[in-house]
């Protein structure tokens, strides 16, 4: 510790520290535009010019480590005047336009001319101006004269966002931010830029010119698109989401938020939402009163209970539901005698079912992911499947952590691997099981009865064996299981051997969840249970009645072909959904339910974090919070315990006093193990792109309009495709067992061989049926 | 001796012979009434008025929509919504006033970084019913046209203190 004092105030600081965190610390405020607590110093603004005692001039106090009996003042006659001065140069080359620029009455530069600017300027020679450039559908650069060059968004691009996709060019006077020759910012983190920008060079391009701040009220929301649950604060003006910010929570998102958490509010008001309750009549689909189309659902529901036995009526719920829609409509299948209903859409291994001791989880808290140092990542399209998880093992792989990948794919995650094994999925199994035995023998250990039939006659080779060595070299090991790996056929038998790994390697493991509330689904329930049938049982021998909650399923199911089957043969399909979307081919009924931001309710994170929120915005037309909707149902059935006045009565209910983390628990006991199918042939990868994951991603014409959103290709490696004599670009008939799509080839070097990767939770690729299998390709 | 003299005067009727005295000196003085409306009092170019929405000489509307006279408005009296029109600019949609709740203090005028939104000299306007009183974008838009020559010269005048 050091003594330092900072305007007559007596601090004692770390060492190390800079002394506008020192300043700071003290509740003493030092004006800034460059310093960023999460970014690098730069130092280029010069705005935080302090008097430091002894000093010959002003010190830039966010590049001035603290020394011992260090005074410093930071409103001095010195330090005031050489920040006038600085604001003076600032204001030089600014516009001035802030009567309409979208950052006014938000920005810094704004807010410190009031108090550091002069009344008028002394400069009368022309002002710069640098060209507006267009980096994508998200960020707009099209005011770059406003630009005080601090240098933030490329500070952010290379430390946290991982890839330097903007950068300064030239010097001086002529020094410009811009992105390199393809054009645009891709990155998934890329809206941060337009938090961090102080002044209004980049700003948010579907929010421009919507409103000004001023009339927005924040109301705090939770993400439901992925299982951080990132803190939000929807923007509401005439009762409309206009923008979507991030709320600072250091042991979750930090200061930052994905694009898909930024941007997804664009689909909340998307042309197709649903907004009155409708009936399909003789074929026709007909608006209706909320009481005849719920009387109609239970009538329905009634009677394919009483005719064909209450086991015909199963539920689909979606894994970004919240904790109490969950809970009610597991409550209202159960009141009807069935067990049918699950939340785990994209899986297709069950047979942990019943062998769990609890539901699975993170095991850790997402804060303690920062402090690994040896990471095994299993099965994990990471980067786009969970931007944020990514972006914290990035700055730990920064602070030393050294990062293992296990996967079926190399895609850029944009950080430095330690080891990496990229092999087929049916390979996953037998790789991780040469880690094992690696980590096994290395300890001299016997290795558990459960798992020695998955080592048997494996033949551990080079790189089981450094990633089984990597492991055992740190002292805060985990293992992370992603969703590519739950998603797996063998997904089970991933979890038994990561649990068998992190046990001897004294590592802790877990599973980054798909859903916002995938934690919350095994809490509330939303599991088949006593010999319910599970999501892909449900599709695989089609039940007379469904019902959907927040679902799509030929896009979201592990199966899209055979869920969208399943829907046609039923006799009574009851959609309960935000949109009008394919389900009006299928369902009788379909129940317009409020979006996140328009009813209360609950997510559990991956870390088991109970996160609560209220309605930002009153509920679109005759939309109605879930909840309510099922109460209503509940009653109508005549199922008892159905009264609730609200929606904390539900989570209090679910809950009920217990606490969450005593429910989590990762360990697999008495799994049977299953050998796989032998596969030949090629084989198929399929990963949920970034804005396929829910339905109102998939309607956000912003987040549609960028690189990751493209028609999803065939991928296939170039030795591959000149086997089969195809040339990138062309088009393609991809073949799953009786399903055929058309499609177009290109190269991905990054995949094992015999592999062929074509992404799920797409109409295109909705009819080629399961994630995982045996595929065919041939030339048209 | 005070109770006395009020006792004279109460009985010589002092006091309206006091006023009367006032009312006699004012019969011969010049009248400085004004036969309103074929007379009117001098205006200052300050007068703040009706208000308009001007454009520029080319015909461009002024307004940008910046929303700062509505954010200024103590009476709350002004509604505006925007939109980003085709050549990319911010235009509003919608831009009201309802003179039922203007308290005419200017600062809507004061607030305005272009100039757009002014009060004018008129004060001569009416309506029979409140919504009548409620001016929307077109309707000030044409007091701003009407008067156009008038608002600039006034403007003119005063740059100079501003």
């Amino acid at each position: 510790m050091i003594n330092i004092e900072i305007d007559g105030k007596q601090l004692q600081v770390e060492n190390g520290r800079s002394v506008i965190e020192a300043a700071h610390q003290a509740g003493i405020y030092i004006p800034h535009f460059c310093y960023h607590k999460k970014l690098s110093i730069a130092a280029n603004c010069r705005m935080c010019l302090v008097q430091v005692e002894k000093a010959p001039k002003p010190l830039p106090a966010c590049a001035t480590p603290v020394a011992e009996g260090m005074k410093v003042y930071t409103a001095s006659e010195q330090a005031v005047k050489a920040q006038k001065g600085v604001m003076e140069f600032l204001l030089i080359n600014h516009p001035l336009d802030c009567p309409i620029c979208d950052q006014g009455g938000e920005c810094e530069l704004q807010d410190l001319a009031v108090g550091y600017g002069g009344s008028a300027s002394r400069y009368q020679e022309d002002k710069r101006v640098v060209l507006h450039k267009d980096i994508g559908p998200l960020v707009s650069a099209e005011e770059m004269s406003r630009c005080i060059n601090c240098t933030r968004c490329v500070r952010f691009g290379v430390e946290v966002a991982g890839e330097m996709e903007l950068g300064q060019a030239f010097r001086g006077e002529h020094a410009e931010i811009m992105s390199f020759v393809d054009g645009a910012v891709n990155s998934e983190l890329s809206g941060n830029m337009i938090d961090l920008c102080p002044v209004g060079a980049l700003t948010s391009k579907p929010f421009r010119y919507k409103a000004r701040t001023w009339e927005l009220s924040r109301r705090r929301a939770v993400s439901p698109h992925d299982s951080l649950g990132s803190n939000l604060a929807a923007l509401v003006m005439n009762n409309r989401v206009m923008r979507v910010d991030p709320v600072e929570n250091e042991e979750l998102n930090e200061c930052w938020i994905s694009d898909r958490d930024r941007f997804s509010y664009e689909g909340l008001n998307s042309e197709e939402r649903l907004t009155k309750p409708m009936l399909k009549q003789g074929g026709k689909w007909q608006e209706v009163d909320w009481q005849v189309a719920l009387e109609y659902v239970a009538n329905g529901l009634r009677q394919i209970g009483k005719e064909a036995g209450a086991a015909q009526i199963g539920a689909l719920v979606s894994p970004g539901s919240t904790l109490e829609e969950m809970h009610l409509v597991q409550k209202l299948v159960r009141g009807l005698g069935s067990h049918n209903v699950d939340f785990r859409l994209r899986q297709s291994d069950f047979s942990a079912d019943g062998k769990m001791q609890g539901a699975p989880w993170l095991g850790m808290k997402v804060a303690e992911v920062s402090s690994a140092d040896r990471m095994l990542l299993v099965g994990s399209f990471l980067r786009k499947d969970h931007p944020l998880f990514a972006s914290r093992i990035r700055q730990a792989v920064k602070r030393g952590a050294q990062v293992n990948l296990l996967h079926s794919a190399d895609d850029d995650l944009l950080m430095k691997l330690a080891n990496k094994a990229i092999v087929p999925p049916s390979e996953l199994v037998p790789m991780l099981a040469q880690i094992l035995q690696a980590v096994a023998t290395s300890k001299g250990t016997h290795l558990h009865s459960s798992v020695q039939s998955l080592v048997q006659g494996v033949v551990v080779s080079a790189t089981a064996k450094t990633i089984a060595e990597n492991l055992a070299g740190g002292e805060r090991a985990i293992i992370l299981l992603g969703n590519f790996a739950q998603q797996h056929p063998q997904a089970a038998q991933l979890q038994l051997l990561s649990q068998h790994i992190a046990a001897l390697s004294n590592a802790r493991f877990g599973f980054i969840g798909e859903g916002a509330n995938s934690v919350g689904g095994y809490i509330a329930n939303a599991v088949p249970a006593e010999g319910g049938m599970n999501a892909a049982a449900m599709l695989a021998s089609p039940r007379k009645a469904y019902l959907l909650m927040n679902v799509e399923p030929e896009l979201d199911a592990h199966n899209g072909q055979l869920a969208l089957e399943a829907m046609k043969s039923a006799e009574m399909v009851v959609a309960m959904s935000s949109y009008k979307h394919k389900a009006m081919d299928y369902a009788d009924v379909m129940l317009p339910i409020a979006p996140f931001t328009e009813t209360s309710g609950s997510f559990i994170n991956a870390e088991g974090r109970l996160q609560g929120f209220r309605g930002a915005v009153k509920p679109l037309g005759e939309t109605r919070p879930a909840w309510k909707v099922l109460r209503v149902l509940g009653n109508l059935l005549n199922i008892s315990g159905f009264d609730y006045d609200t929606s904390e009565a539900v989570r209090d209910e679910v809950l009920g006093g217990r606490d969450v983390s005593a429910s989590m628990n990762n360990t697999l006991q008495g799994l049977v193990v299953q050998p796989a199918p032998v596969s030949t042939g090629m084989q198929r990868v399929a990963d949920v792109p970034l804005y396929a994951t829910d339905s109102i991603v998939r309607r956000s014409a912003p987040l549609q309009a960028t690189r990751d959103a493209q028609t999803p290709a065939v991928q296939m490696r170039s030795d591959d495709l000149a086997k089969l004599g195809i040339k990138a670009g062309d088009t393609v008939k991809v073949t799953m067992g009786q399903n055929t799509v058309q499609l177009t080839a290109s190269v991905n070097e990054g995949l094992p061989a015999g592999v062929v990767r074509v992404a799920a939770g797409r109409a295109e690729t909705a009819g080629l049926g399961a994630m995982f299998g045996a595929i065919s390709v041939e030339r048209v | 001796m005070n109770s006395l003299t009020n006792y004279i005067k109460s009985f010589t009727l002092w006091e309206l012979l006091k006023g009367m005295a006032l009312t006699g000196r004012y019969m011969f003085r010049r009248s400085i009434t004004v036969h309103f409306p074929e007379e009117k009092t001098p205006q200052s170019y300050r007068f703040r008025g009706l208000h308009a929405q001007r454009r520029y000489p080319n015909g461009e509307e002024r307004c940008i929509g910046c929303k700062l006279c509505e954010a200024v408005c103590p009476a709350l009296a002004i509604k505006i919504e925007t939109e980003e029109r085709d050549d990319g600019t911010r235009r509003t949609t919608r831009y009201d006033i309802d003179l039922v709740k203007c308290i005419f203090c200017g600062f809507c005028e004061e607030a305005c970084p272009v100039d757009a939104i002014v009060e004018t000299r008129i004060y001569e306007y009416h309506g029979e019913s409140r919504h009548e009183l409620y001016y929307t974008k077109e309707m000030l838009l044409a007091v701003g046209d009407k008067y156009e020559a008038q608002i600039a010269k006034d403007r003119a005048a005063d740059a100079k203190f501003r």
